[in-house]
């Protein structure tokens, strides 16, 4: 009894309470008509594209610099280079190869001066972090407009100039990842392959990354700021690498929801999508200054559930879309929950 | 000793850097003006209704600034409560001044709730107040959603058709406020240089200012202002820190609800899921373009901020479609500004935050250097 | 200046211990009105844990309560909180200020007290909406400044006064209160210059004039011996002496503050260090750490050695290895092994093969949330890339876990670290054994210099043994020099074989550890022995 209570502890009621509540939902499906595995066709699919995304929090979570309201500029560098390799031509799995490698210093640099920002505002970070992504996303609207971008694929057709606000992926990069080695089994069910191994392959990455010299320090610059530097590590150093980090997986997350999604969305697109990637993670039960991979697998894995499953089975069974309602107030809530832990408004 | 040496230089740099949003927004203005073609006559008038609409709202923020608790982010909750008592008051037909009186009663109490939660919350968050307030203003939106789109009509007996969405429940995307639009602008608006001035409104506003002005001279008001320089230390003094602490953000909220009420009877539409989201974002980056801070906010902010972040926002599109031919550019410009104007303002008040920290580490350091050249 | 009759305050048997560890024992004493009352002794003595329990701090319910009973006036008194220790006339200065810097000092001095007056609104919404009475505010702080007899502005912002006036606003804001009795004041003086605190003490001997009973502590001898009326010696949490003031010295006063009969000292080992080759040198260094200021610190480590330094609470012993690891701000020159290190930068200090253990176990010391491995050879893999397989050509240096593990176990093995196992996170340990983690910290980088600060603060007496035994035992296998800092006396003399005393941030002189205790106590209030045991640099 004392162990399940443990295990409950360590595992967190929201959590129980999320887990409990995706069952039921895929335990009231079949009787309400909703195929089960259509339906975790879709949720698969919906982890593989926004996985990378949340695997992004990880690394400023380590380094202490708090979850990443500011994603939307890493996916800033994700639009720039998937527009930009599009813009040169490229087709096909080449697109999506010369994206990511176009996207790569966009999402350095950007990262950079983004952590050397946030190295000036230690202690406020998050908040400054959400507004720095909001800033440029409006600034990136004012761009789209006025960079020299001429494909007749992406700017509008009127002008001739300026980007469309969505533009399709279709021959360029889309399911690149998804149709590699995809595994269809009946009618409704499909694993899309590609793009999960792409997803193991960035969180080995990651994974690896923090068993090395520098991700151990990064973990202790996130865990004591002050010990790290009593052992000789330069903090503000290790806090930019980890802002670079986020960045360039925010990038490269973008990049992979495109091409699964099929539309690059420009403008206002990215502006609220740092919300479900941040909470998502906090559902897989992280906090504001620890995260793990199995956070983000779990985490990913609940929200986009929920976020599948929800719309299907309360319209089959209510009649009634209530989805976005049930998104706003479980995602918000858990930020909340993770805000004002006690535990973790001492740093 | 105690007077760090600083340069003409430095000093000049930091008095500028001080006022460095507002005199920004000025060359923007200045800028913006001769080049989107507007009379001063037009802006003037625009200037006059932008002053009489927003400055409630934003005088709503200044009480908690004062107990330290920094930009209410969490003003959305009144916003809602305001719309709430519209949206019943429009479904019972009653308009005008009535009308408004009684849609201000009714958000009353649930401001005073939600403010109420809102404080205890962030009680929970000491230190980050603002990003925590910000997510409860998501955290209830969707709870907004919830009673109005869902719970209305079927829950809550909201009869009039005009209000409900063709399937039954939940209330329309827009709601027509027309028996109320500026009912209390018009008992009494005058003519100046051609201008129409709604004195009644300006009277309100000039109310709530004294309001404010009387509120920092209250025992309450002190408290508020003790609280917000050290929690510990008033709390040593035997001052109710936590329960200051959602009092103020309990004053917030209603005053935002009233706000909110007063806005939208000159506007004259509810946008039922829309008009709450962004009040709160203009309000903010308004304030702190009249170059109020984090820690520090006046009236005078308040007034300065309304007429030149109003002013960009007015002529930006024009000037844009005047410079670069694409009108459409003036506006990201203008939502760009708004979003940068608060970055900056967070930005600078953490920097500031440190150095003084840092200054206080060289006035010693100066100390020491100071001892060895005596010696 | 004793009146007949109850007397105003009466502490009788008042005995203290944090779990099992006595603090406090038979203490006993009365204090009258109008009588100004030194209290002396070493950090550690005991007078701050006396102070908490005479204000009934939460510290002290929360650690068990307390034996013996307090009177005030004849009546039996045990306070549940400050506030009713305030409600009965007794006020506290602490060493910190506790002043709101964007307010007046009229403001201050009557905060949460402001005179209002009421209006039709505050009938009914409650008292808290009264109106300040600005006028009578300033007022009455006038008065109160006025009793304490200083000058002093009431309308200046705290944030704008120099360190005196704040001092000054404390005080006024104490005997601003009604019925104000008696008056805590500690270390006051500290942060004063010569002439505020003479300004200080005539406004002392003022109040006392007016019947306010006074309690003082200070470690500046020569001020309790000027102003007080009775002078009361703490030692190891008992009273040692209670006489009057009148006559003493400060030799007299010191070497009851250290003096315990030397009999049990374990005596010096055979070895003279003067004798072996400087290792580490300082030269005029200062260092800006809070509280902790070292002025001008000049001193020669010798190879092999151990050195202690002691002195009183913020005299800047503590300052001295954290500015020399480049934790603080810090000027001045060190060479090390003949090589300068530049300050301000702990990699270079790590680098030259220093360590330090800071005093701060919790704050600098450890990664509370992490494993025991982990924090015993991260800076050992950070600063000397140990523990760690390389690939690539060292490109990847991937974090060797079984070495990890291995190292761990060794000391957690060698320094009898109690722990479920390595794998333990360093917060559920008990403060000795995160003590003993943090020495294993800085024995893995097998340093050829190490600073230990303060290494038996906080943890039982048991621990305490074998801890100092653990560095006696690095010390003497190694050969690694080690420079000890802590407020206990009688911990450098056990292990160390010179000690240097720190006062006012400099060093006012170096004593071999079985010198005189009462030439120790000399150096602490900063003056010279006149006996013949000087030794090393002045």
């Amino acid at each position: 009894m004392i162990r399940v209570r443990q295990l409950i502890k360590s595992f967190g009621w929201p959590r129980i309470i999320i887990a409990l509540f995706l069952l039921s939902l895929f335990i009231i499906a079949p009787m309400v008509g909703v195929k089960v595995s259509s339906s975790l066709s879709d949720t698969i699919a919906r982890f593989g594209m926004n996985g990378i995304m949340v695997l992004a929090m990880v690394p400023m979570v380590h380094s202490g610099c708090g979850l990443n309201f500011g994603l939307p500029l890493g996916i800033i560098a994700g639009l720039l280079g998937g527009t930009l390799s599009i813009q040169f031509g490229f087709l096909g799995g080449s697109s999506f190869i010369m994206a990511v490698l176009l996207t790569t210093p966009f999402a350095v640099l950007f990262g950079f001066g983004y952590g050397k920002l946030l190295n000036k505002v230690k202690g406020g970070e998050m908040m400054i972090a959400t507004y720095v992504g909001f800033s440029s996303v409006a600034f990136m609207c004012m761009m789209w407009l006025l960079l020299p971008y001429t494909s007749p694929t992406m700017v509008w057709g009127y002008t001739g100039s300026g980007l469309r606000t969505t533009i399709s992926t279709e021959g360029f990069y889309l399911h690149v990842l998804n149709d590699f080695l995809k595994v269809q089994i009946g009618e409704n069910f499909s694993f899309p392959t590609g793009m999960m191994l792409f997803f193991a392959l960035m969180a080995f990455i990651v994974w690896a990354f923090l068993h090395t010299k520098t991700g151990t320090a990064m973990t202790a610059v996130g865990s004591n700021p002050v010990f790290a530097r009593a052992s000789g590590i330069n903090i503000d150093r290790t806090r930019t690498l980890s802002v670079i980090m986020s960045t360039w997986l925010g990038a490269i997350g973008i990049l992979v929801y495109q091409q699964s999604f099929g539309f690059i969305q420009l403008y206002m697109g990215p502006f609220y999508m740092a919300l479900p990637a941040v909470s998502a993670i906090l559902i897989g039960g992280a906090s504001v200054n620890k995260a793990t991979i199995t956070n983000v697998v779990v985490g990913t894995f609940l929200f986009q559930g929920i976020l599948t499953m929800t719309p299907s089975v309360m319209n089959s069974l209510i009649h009634t879309d209530m989805s976005e309602v049930i998104r706003i107030v479980v995602s918000n809530g858990m930020i909340l929950y993770a805000l004002t832990r006690k535990s973790e408004a001492t740093r | 000793m105690n007077v760090l040496k600083e340069t003409r230089g430095e000093k000049f740099f930091r008095v500028l850097e001080k006022n460095a949003v507002p005199i920004l927004f000025l060359a923007i203005c200045a800028i913006g003006i001769p080049f989107s073609g507007y009379s001063l006559n037009y802006l003037g008038q625009e200037v006059i209704t932008r002053i009489s609409r927003n400055s409630f709202l934003i005088i709503a923020l200044l009480v908690p600034i004062m107990a330290g608790m920094g930009l209410n982010f969490g003003m959305t909750l009144g916003a809602m409560a305001g719309q709430i008592g519209l949206i019943f008051i429009t479904d019972w037909g009653i308009g005008g001044i009535p009308g408004m009186v009684l849609a201000m009663i009714l958000s009353t109490p649930i401001s005073a709730f939600l403010g109420w939660m809102c404080g205890k919350i962030l009680n929970m968050a000491k230190g980050r107040e603002m990003v925590t307030s910000y997510i409860i203003g998501f955290f209830i939106n969707g709870l907004y959603q919830l009673i109005v789109l869902y719970g209305m009509g079927a829950v809550i007996p909201i009869k009039s058709p005009a209000l409900i969405l063709p399937r039954g429940y939940g209330i329309r995307n827009t709601v027509n406020l027309i028996s109320l639009r500026k009912s209390l602008d018009n008992i009494w608006a005058i003519k100046v240089f051609g201008l129409s001035v709604p004195v009644m409104t300006l009277i309100v506003i000039a109310l709530l200012c004294v309001f404010i002005v009387w509120f920092r001279k209250t025992k309450l008001g002190q408290d508020m202002r003790a609280v917000g320089q050290d929690m510990e230390v008033a709390r040593a003094a035997g001052i109710k820190v936590e329960h200051t602490r959602i009092v103020s953000i309990v004053i917030s909220t209603i005053l935002a609800g009233y706000g909110m009420i007063l806005y939208l009877q000159n506007i004259g539409t509810l946008n039922t899921y829309n008009s709450h989201m962004q009040i709160g974002m203009f309000s903010i980056a308004a304030l702190l373009v009249g170059g109020a801070t984090v820690n520090r906010a006046g009236i005078g902010n308040v007034f300065l901020g309304v007429t030149l972040f109003h002013l960009m926002f007015i002529v930006s599109p024009m000037a844009g479609k005047n410079l670069i031919g694409q009108a459409q550019l003036g506006e990201y410009f203008r939502v760009f500004v708004s979003y940068g104007v608060i970055t900056i303002a967070l930005v600078l008040y953490e920097v500031r935050k440190r150095r003084d920290k840092a200054r206080v580490g060289r006035l010693l350091a100066q100390d020491q250097t100071d001892v060895k050249e005596v010696k | 200046m004793k009146q007949p009759g109850a007397p105003l305050l009466e502490m009788r048997n008042i005995s203290k211990d944090f779990f099992g560890n006595q603090v406090l024992a038979d203490v006993n004493f009365t204090l009258s009105s109008g009588e100004i009352l030194g209290l002396v002794g070493e950090n550690g003595a005991g007078k701050t844990t006396l102070m908490k329990i005479l204000f009934g701090m939460d510290i002290i319910h929360q650690t068990g309560g307390y034996g013996g009973e307090i009177f005030l006036h004849g009546k039996a008194v045990r306070y549940q909180s400050s506030f009713e220790a305030l409600a009965d006339g007794i006020g506290m200065v602490h060493q910190e200020f506790s002043l709101l810097p964007d307010f007046s000092a009229a403001e201050n001095i009557l905060l949460n007290r402001e005179p209002k007056k009421s209006s039709p609104v505050s009938e009914v919404f409650g008292d808290r909406m009264d109106t300040i009475d600005r006028k009578s505010m300033q007022q009455k702080a006038r008065t109160a400044i006025k009793k304490l007899g200083v000058e002093l502005d009431p309308a200046m912002l705290v944030g704008q006064m120099p360190v005196g006036h704040k001092q000054f606003t404390e005080i006024a804001r104490e005997i601003s209160k009604d019925h104000i009795k008696l008056l805590v004041l500690d270390e006051p003086t500290a942060v004063l210059t010569e002439r505020e605190a003479d300004i200080l003490l005539s406004a002392m001997r003022k109040l006392a004039e007016e019947g306010i009973a006074i309690i003082f502590i200070s470690h500046r001898l020569q001020e309790v011996i000027d102003v007080c009326d009775t002078v009361l010696v703490m030692r190891d949490g008992r009273i040692i002496k209670d006489v009057p003031a009148a006559g003493l010295t400060i030799p007299q006063i010191a070497r009851w503050m250290v003096g315990r009969e030397v009999g049990e000292h374990p005596g010096r080992r055979a070895f003279n260090p003067e004798a072996q080759p400087v290792i580490l040198s300082m030269k005029n260094l200062w260092v800006d750490m809070p509280g902790e200021t070292v002025r001008d610190v000049t001193l020669d480590v010798h190879q092999g050695e151990i050195l202690g330094v002691g002195g009183l609470a913020g005299q800047g012993k503590l300052g001295i290895p954290n500015g020399a690891m480049g934790l603080f701000p810090a000027g001045g020159t060190i060479t090390f092994k003949g090589n300068a290190i530049p300050l301000n930068q702990p990699r270079r200090f790590l680098d030259a093969g220093m360590a330090f253990v800071s005093e701060d176990r919790r704050g600098v010391g450890l990664l509370l949330d992490e494993s025991l491995d982990w924090n015993i050879s991260f800076t050992a893999m950070q600063v000397q890339e140990r523990f760690l397989k390389k690939y690539l050509k060292g490109a990847i240096k991937w974090r060797d876990e079984k070495q990890i593990q291995a190292i761990a176990k060794k000391y957690i093995d060698a320094l009898e670290i109690r722990c479920t196992s390595f794998r333990q996170k360093a917060k559920e340990l008990s403060g000795g054994n995160q003590q003993k983690v943090c020495l294993a910290k800085a024995f893995a980088v097998e340093p050829g210099l190490l600073f230990v600060s303060e290494p038996t603060r906080g943890i039982d007496i048991g621990a305490k043994g074998l801890v100092l035994q653990a560095l006696r035992d690095y010390n003497s296998k190694s050969g690694t020099t080690i420079v000890m800092v802590s407020s206990e006396l009688e911990e450098l003399r056990a292990i160390c074989d010179r000690i240097a005393i720190v006062a006012d941030g400099r060093i006012s002189g170096i004593l071999p550890s079985d010198a005189e205790s009462a030439d120790f106590g000399l150096l602490m209030v900063g003056k010279q022995p006149d006996g013949s045991t000087e030794g090393g640099q002045g």
